[in-house]
């Protein structure tokens, strides 16, 4: 950028030798042009930016890589790993039931999604899966949905932080609290339950649970339409999600994009609808789907999404009070003995369990025991089971050989998958709606990493 | 440091302590290092149900440069450890660290390749969190319980004179792998 | 699959079926392998028995799986015969056993025929078998079908420890590219034509490959005033 000029400001002859050989800034912006357009041939020089992995806006620790030209995202990678667990690997060195533990806390906003599919998988391994109790699918069913609810409620709000709009985020997480007293009223834990076991549940519903869901159902739909009318047709969202993100149906097949992102682009798949799992063809619900393909399409699909989970909630709740029985299997080599009760230190051994298996059956001494210390054993083979979490398609495969640990359990992860098309959405775009574009997939780096 | 240091010990010194201690622990802002679970259990103690507004910490700082407390919550994977130092590094002091959860304090459950088996090992912690993850209630103990160090905080001589004490009671006291507890 | 018109309570006669795969095998008994076995079953050897080769009619819409395929396949790089080295219908799944060199040719039949429409791919999984000789690492792909209805299918390649390639198939299913990252990153397998075969999780600079079985877990023994646990893999086992 330095041109050696003579120095026109020099008065006299001695002046102007005194310049000469030194380099003559012209400040007045006579030579703009020139540098100019020197700047823009030299189209090396772009600024590669890197957001994260610590970082308010970028949903976790997720490291993206820009590309900037000014405001404009030339090129937008990713790079993940930053939360990477070896839960995987982890899971090959515990029981079968022991597992759950681990794979709750891969996505940690659903963990009662990963329970699920991997206890699916489980149970289609041993063969069992018709033998699940009707209950405990129900239970199961309750607890995925309000799950949902939960997801979508933090994404809607995280996102909406990133934004700028802290008000969705304290509205948004006032909602959950509600879910989370349910759980913790049921699981014994707000979240990363284990409580979906291979076989069933863990234990039965505590007495006040269904009335408490009852009661919490129209408080969550009244705080869910507090949010819309913030969000709906509020001018500043539409104009900074409206257009941005752009993924249509062929961007969508082509990289294995499932759940809402798939929703918005019109294809109305949804795992519960077309391979039903839990008993979910028992419930009545639509599937959202929005054709707007953008990240505004995505919010309203969300919204969607959380009235039906509602509507499946109340005809779970309802089902629970006519469908009493057991929530684990019959077979009590699989069976988890975990007849808990509240004592006066917390929880503990129901003592009429303790009794049973000390003073009474021999037999259910013996299955405690090894069911606890050694585990139940599956037969070898490998299985896949998905379900729809809320971010997509959650897969589990599962290789057993034959022993008490799983050999092999991998987890499709629907986050990872759906993060793969984050260049796609951001490359063109401006920096801002490249966190609007990551709020909209939702992806939770617990998952994406495990 | 500052003329603090220069107060000579007695009642002046422990007024200006007192003071020091009573602003700091007033408004200690947070530094967004939110990782995993612990970081959903951590947002919902900004929310209304649990509000840590009313210490003056509801204003997470961004960036680490104007943050006080870097409240690492979550597992800390070994792709990340550099990371987490750096930003330590570049917090200004006073500054504290609160270990959010077991995966912070010592690896909690993941006790693999992956993990770093406890923050402490990166940087140093003040506060040692457990729960898989903490209710927010217990952050918000967490948070009194640092409080009361931050208002402990000794100045100036007697801060030498704490630092020294400090030493000679860690020289004379039983190494960790001698510590047998009840098995002894 | 039994004898039809013959008593059907009678198992098939040994060789009228596919054996099991013998994929490893168990030596002794509750898991002891450094001596001190003193229950007497020291010698037992249980072999690991994953499900034998499928044989014709598959049942479900398998059959119609197989038989487009095959018509599919006519004419392209391989045949039927030649890139399908076994199928696999277990648990109301069916697994598709492909010679890594045409992986390429059946994925784009999979995906690019109508009646089959396969357009989505789920992703690849690693699994290492190191006992099963000459072909250890296995990399699962799983494809659903929601053009036809929800069907899916898993298909199954091999390749040996030392040679770890796998042709990738994401000039087929670009979906996969970071699930072979992955899987490279976690086992080894160099997929030839991917466009960055880069690690994905562990650190750039990473030695190993951590979900193979011959890498340690890596845990530490935890002390705890006088006891110690040791790290989850050197802690007793049953299996």
């Amino acid at each position: 950028m330095t041109e050696e000029t003579r120095d026109i400001y020099a008065t006299s002859e001695a002046d102007a030798k005194d310049a000469e050989g030194a380099h003559v800034y012209d400040a007045v912006g006579g030579d703009w042009d020139a540098i100019v357009d020197e700047a823009s041939s030299l189209h090396e020089e772009r600024i590669v930016v890197n957001m994260g992995p610590q970082h308010p806006s970028s949903h976790g620790v997720l490291r993206m890589i820009l590309e900037l030209d000014g405001e404009s995202v030339t090129e937008a990678k990713v790079g993940v790993g930053y939360l990477h667990t070896g839960i995987e690997k982890s899971m090959e060195f515990r029981t079968w039931t022991q597992g759950v533990t681990f794979c709750t806390r891969m996505d940690y906003l659903t963990p009662l999604f990963n329970e699920t599919a991997y206890c699916l998988a489980v149970e289609k391994l041993l063969g069992i899966t018709d033998q699940i109790p009707e209950r405990a699918s129900i239970i199961r069913v309750l607890l995925m949905e309000l799950n949902r609810i939960g997801s979508h409620l933090v994404a809607l709000a995280t996102g909406g932080m990133e934004i700028g709009a802290t008000t969705i985020m304290t509205i948004g997480f006032r909602e959950r609290e509600r879910i989370l007293a349910i759980f913790e009223m049921i699981t014994g834990l707000r979240m990363n339950h284990g409580y979906i076991r291979p076989g069933g549940v863990a234990q039965a519903l505590p007495p006040g649970a269904i009335d408490k869901v009852h009661d919490a159902i129209p408080l969550i739909r009244r705080g869910i339409g507090e949010l819309e009318k913030l969000l709906n047709e509020n001018p500043l969202v539409k104009g900074r999600m409206v257009n941005v993100g752009y993924l249509d149906l062929t961007g969508c097949m082509a990289l294995g994009v499932t759940g809402p992102m798939l929703r918005t682009t019109g294809l109305p798949h949804d795992l519960r609808k077309s391979d039903p799992y839990c008993g979910y063809e028992n419930y009545e619900f639509d599937v959202p789907v929005r054709d707007t393909c953008d990240a505004y399409g995505r919010m309203r699909v969300r919204f969607d999404e959380m009235y039906e989970s509602l509507k499946i909630a109340e005809q779970a709740a309802d089902k629970l009070q006519k469908t009493p029985g057991p929530v684990m299997v019959e077979d009590k080599k699989i069976a988890w003995p975990a007849q808990l009760a509240i004592g006066t230190d917390g929880m503990g051994n129901s003592l009429d369990h303790i009794r049973e298996i000390m003073g009474t059956s021999m037999e259910s001494l013996i299955h405690h025991f090894k069911l606890v210390t050694e585990g139940f054993r599956v037969p070898p083979g490998q299985a896949y089971a998905a379900v729809e979490s809320p971010k997509g398609e959650l897969g589990v495969h599962v290789v057993s050989d034959g022993g008490t640990r799983p050999y092999r359990a991998h987890f499709r992860e629907p986050s990872f998958n759906n993060l793969q098309s984050f260049s796609a959405l951001c490359e063109g775009g401006q920096l801002g709606d490249v966190v609007v574009a990551v709020a909209s997939i939702d992806p939770v780096m617990g998952g994406v990493d495990r | 440091m500052g003329i603090e240091d220069k107060v000579p010990a007695g009642v002046l010194l422990t007024t200006v302590e007192y003071v020091a201690g009573y602003s700091r622990l007033h408004s200690v802002w947070p530094a967004t290092f939110g990782l995993a679970c612990c970081a959903i259990e951590m947002m919902a103690v900004g929310t209304p149900d649990y509000d840590i507004s009313r210490f003056g910490m509801e204003y997470f700082q961004a960036t680490p440069r104007t943050a006080d407390l870097m409240v690492v919550a979550g597992r800390v994977s070994q792709k990340m450890a550099p990371v987490l130092r750096q930003v330590y590094d570049q917090m200004s002091e006073p500054k504290w660290v609160i270990s959010m959860g077991v995966c912070a304090s010592s690896g909690g459950m993941f006790n693999n390749y992956a993990i770093v088996q406890g923050v402490d090992h990166v940087v140093p912690v003040d506060i040692y969190l457990p729960g898989c993850p903490p209710r927010p209630e217990m952050f918000l103990n967490a948070c009194v319980a640092l409080h009361e160090q931050i208002q402990a905080i000794p100045l100036g001589v007697n801060r030498v004179t704490a630092a020294r004490a400090a030493e000679a009671a860690a020289m004379a006291a039983t190494p960790t792998h001698r510590m047998k507890g009840l098995l002894a | 699959m039994s004898n039809a018109g013959e008593n059907d309570n009678v198992p098939a006669a040994p060789g009228a079926n596919p054996d099991p795969v013998v994929m490893g095998s168990r030596l002794g008994m509750f898991g002891v392998s450094d001596g001190g076995d003193t229950s007497g079953y020291g010698g037992l050897v249980a072999h690991v028995l994953f499900p034998a080769a499928a044989v014709r009619p598959y049942g479900g819409y398998f059959d119609e799986i197989a038989d487009h395929l095959e018509r599919a396949l006519v004419g392209g790089s391989a045949s039927y015969a030649q890139a399908i080295e076994r199928v696999v219908v277990d648990r109301g799944e069916m697994t598709i056993f492909v010679a890594r060199e045409h992986i390429l040719g059946v994925a784009r039949a999979l995906r690019d025929d109508p009646m089959l429409r396969f357009e989505m791919c789920l992703g690849v999984s690693g699994v290492h078998y190191p006992q099963e000789t000459g072909r250890e690492l296995h990399a699962v792909y799983h494809l659903l079908s929601i053009t036809n209805g929800g069907r899916r299918v898993r298909l199954e390649v091999t390749c040996p420890d030392d040679d770890r390639h796998i042709p990738s198939i994401v000039e087929v299913y670009p979906a996969n590219d970071w699930n072979e990252r992955e899987t490279w990153d976690f086992f080894g397998i160099v997929f030839d034509g991917h466009p960055a075969l880069t690690r994905m999780f562990m650190p750039d600079d990473w030695q190993g490959h951590p979900q193979r079985k011959d890498y340690p877990l890596g845990g530490i023994p935890v002390e705890y005033k006088g006891a110690t646990v040791p790290p989850p893999d050197e802690r007793r086992k049953y299996s």
